[in-house]
């Protein structure tokens, strides 16, 4: 059975689905309640399931997945709600010393089913702070799992995944996405692993590698780079921690060529660790460095230069051309 | 000796033929709740009292001084190079027996790292949290088991998970009658700055959670004294809080166990929460690393030696007749060993394999780290018949 569903409706879809399915489940966050979210995620879930398991809290992020952490060790499977990705460094510490570590320190008796789910990227015209990428800072983290949805269909799957993973996920949401529509199927019969990457469009000659609000700016450069005669293999990372690099590999053993995209500064990000590890395992395979197109080392422009700062088709293009010059 | 008869009264003492009774006078400070003066004399106070058996009273006597005597040899066995540091609890054990015999076995204990005091009233194996302190493991446990979660080293941070845990409770409807559950946040002055303290009081006050925060103010985060944390005495804070906030003699086994009974009661039976600052001192250093002759005065220390939570107890259970020198002694014998005990079980702690590096990073398990799992036992597998390890 599918739906088309917008990719903020098909994240309420599968929220709806993990509270129907787990009375343990509970979303939390700032406006979350009648408000349904400020991106209206979570709209209408407060009044179907109760002001005891989706409840508005205090504005305190520390305080959010804290207590996030508490109800875990009680037996729930809190959902948080970051409001921005800007918002979730107040928690930094509650999420990187004691969600992700608590587990290894109380040697495996203390799983913390905990989602952290923060709306990631910029493309809105926002002011500071709400455009951020911050997914490294996770990734970097052991004991944390890190995903990224980019589709209404990956939203519905992976959201009730990651609510049934015994670990702690760090969800990420393309902000400047959430309108977009896109066929789901319901079930979940066909849903691939949680931590998986795919193979999202098939070609010879370039791999592009991206994830989140980027994967369409990847797919648009590979519609293009065709009327160019140049193809280029799309894969959708979907998962940063732990990475999926078997197909990654597989991809950059037949083109030899590797572009990964992402919205965060280039410096010690997730393109770099792809790098390290494709450099790795595909050396001799490769007909040129793997190149990177990344917002710059610098903090979040302002609104009116983002267009400026965020990887577009042309840059994407561009190092796509690059890869032949070598 | 090793992990049986916490929860016994010790050695019986037969009851006395006849008995003075301390004079029930009030206390001299109205901020502080006082039921045992550091002379030894029982007074009383309007909101709070205790009436125990002689068996209750000497109980929580030999749980000081065995706390007191484990701590010690856990100082001793950091000095000796078995531990790499020990956090002391020396001079809080009444704000720690206290509150903590106060607690119902289904309560939740969120300590500090200095809460071996509370540990001890839980049930629990001594030797516990000595991983931690030796390295051989991060101080790990089931702490739903014991109902007694991982000591925090990050200050204040696990008294948002307190209240989580407790607004959990409410959630379970656990609270409302006397079988209800409660949970107790340990933390001191200087966490009283964190965010995350202000936070989770905060969240507790807003759901209403059944928790109590129970600060030992013993004056000093390390160096820092309290008047860098406050201007206002700690428990005054709880007021803007919307929770009732008090101030007891920390260094009163009877006052603590007192007031943080009413204050847990109160939760369990949905009254929400409420903090106690507990104020005491800490007699020892911060931890086995740091110098407090640079900080604070002989004399100050000296004063403070003066208002002993053990010798107070000591001289009311003599005065009143309720223990005899040969009783007294024999909880000190009892305290040394249970610390020889100690003393032999941490020093035989193994050191964990090393593999154990790759031990439990995720629960559902990781491909990247089992990877390197493989990579280091091969690249030590590689130095096999050298001793290279």
């Amino acid at each position: 059975m599918s739906q088309t569903l917008r990719i903020g409706g098909a994240i309420g879809a599968g929220l709806r689905k993990a509270l129907e399915d787990d009375p343990k489940v509970l979303l939390m966050g700032e406006d979350v309640g009648k408000l349904g979210g400020v991106f209206r995620v979570t709209d209408g879930l407060q009044k179907d399931f109760g002001e005891d398991r989706i409840f508005d809290t205090p504005l305190a992020e520390s305080g959010i997945v804290g207590t996030a952490i508490g109800l875990a060790i009680r037996g729930y499977r809190p959902v948080c709600e970051i409001q921005f990705n800007g918002f979730v460094y107040p928690a930094f510490d509650q999420i990187v010393s004691q969600l992700a570590k608590m587990h290894y320190r109380s040697q495996g008796t203390v799983p913390l089913p905990v989602v952290v789910r923060i709306p990631c990227g910029g493309g809105i015209g926002a002011v500071e702070h709400h455009s951020e990428s911050p997914e490294a800072y996770f990734a970097h983290t052991p004991g944390l799992k890190v995903v990224s949805v980019s589709n209404s269909q990956d939203a519905y799957w992976m959201i009730q995944q990651a609510i049934a993973s015994d670990d702690p996920v760090i969800f990420f949401e393309p902000l400047r996405r959430y309108q977009e529509k896109g066929e789901v199927d319901v079930s979940m019969a066909d849903a691939p692993p949680l931590h998986s990457a795919r193979v999202e469009r098939p070609g010879d000659d370039v791999t592009v590698v991206a994830w989140g609000s980027m994967m369409k700016v990847a797919h648009d450069s590979a519609t293009a780079a065709a009327e160019d005669g140049r193809s280029l293999e799309v894969i959708n990372l979907r998962t940063l921690s732990p990475l999926d690099m078997a197909p990654v590999f597989a991809s950059v053993r037949r083109t030899g060529r590797l572009v990964v995209v992402h919205e965060a500064p280039s410096h010690v990000g997730i393109a770099a660790e792809i790098s390290a590890r494709v450099t790795q395992e595909c050396f001799y395979s490769l007909e040129s460095p793997v190149l990177r197109v990344t917002g710059y080392d610098t903090p979040y422009p302002a609104a009116r230069l983002e267009e400026d700062y965020l990887p577009d088709l042309d840059r994407v293009l561009d190092a796509v051309d690059r890869t032949f010059t070598y | 000796m090793v992990n049986g008869d916490q929860n016994s009264t010790g050695p019986k003492k037969k009851a006395p033929a006849k008995r003075r009774k301390s004079a029930s006078t009030p206390a001299a400070d109205p901020d502080m709740v006082q039921l045992l003066t550091p002379e030894g004399r029982r007074v009383s106070h309007p909101d709070y009292d205790v009436s125990m058996t002689d068996d209750e009273y000497r109980a929580l006597y030999r749980d000081m001084v065995i706390v007191r005597r484990l701590d010690t040899e856990g100082t001793a066995l950091q000095r000796q190079g078995q531990l790499g540091i020990w956090a002391s609890l020396q001079g809080q054990e009444a704000a720690q027996i206290g509150s903590g015999r106060a607690l119902q076995q289904q309560d939740m204990v969120f300590p500090t790292y200095r809460e071996h005091g509370v540990l001890w009233t839980k049930g629990i194996d001594p030797i516990m949290p000595f991983g931690l302190f030796r390295g051989v493991d991060l101080g790990g446990w089931d702490s739903r088991a014991f109902k007694f979660q991982m000591y925090t080293i990050v200050i204040g941070a696990q008294s948002l998970h307190a209240t989580g845990y407790a607004m959990g409770i409410t959630k379970d409807g656990k609270v409302g009658g006397d079988d209800g559950e409660a949970v107790i946040a340990y933390f001191g002055d200087g966490a009283s700055s964190q965010g995350d303290v202000n936070e989770s009081f905060v969240y507790a006050s807003v759901y209403n959670a059944p928790v109590v925060f129970f600060c030992q103010n013993n004056q000093y985060a390390i160096s820092e004294p309290v008047i860098r944390q406050a201007r206002v005495p700690l428990f005054k804070r709880a007021d803007g809080f919307g929770f009732p906030g008090v101030r007891v003699d920390g260094n009163d086994v009877l006052a603590t166990y007192a007031v943080t009974k009413t204050a847990m009661d109160n939760a369990r039976h949905g009254n929400g929460p409420s903090f106690i600052e507990a104020f005491t001192y800490r007699m020892g250093a911060h931890t086995t690393t740091d110098d407090p002759t640079r900080y604070r005065d002989s004399g100050e220390v000296e004063q403070w030696q003066a208002k002993d939570p053990i010798e107070r107890m000591r001289t009311f259970l003599r005065d009143d007749e309720i223990a005899d020198a040969d009783w007294l002694e024999s909880v000190d014998a009892e305290a040394n060993d249970h610390a020889l005990s100690l003393r032999e079980r941490v020093i035989s702690m193994p050191d964990p394999q090393p593999a154990a590096i790759f031990d439990n990073v995720y629960h559902e398990g990781s491909q990247l780290v089992d990877s390197e799992r493989a990579e280091f036992s091969k690249y030590h597998a590689s130095f096999e018949g050298s001793d290279h390890r």
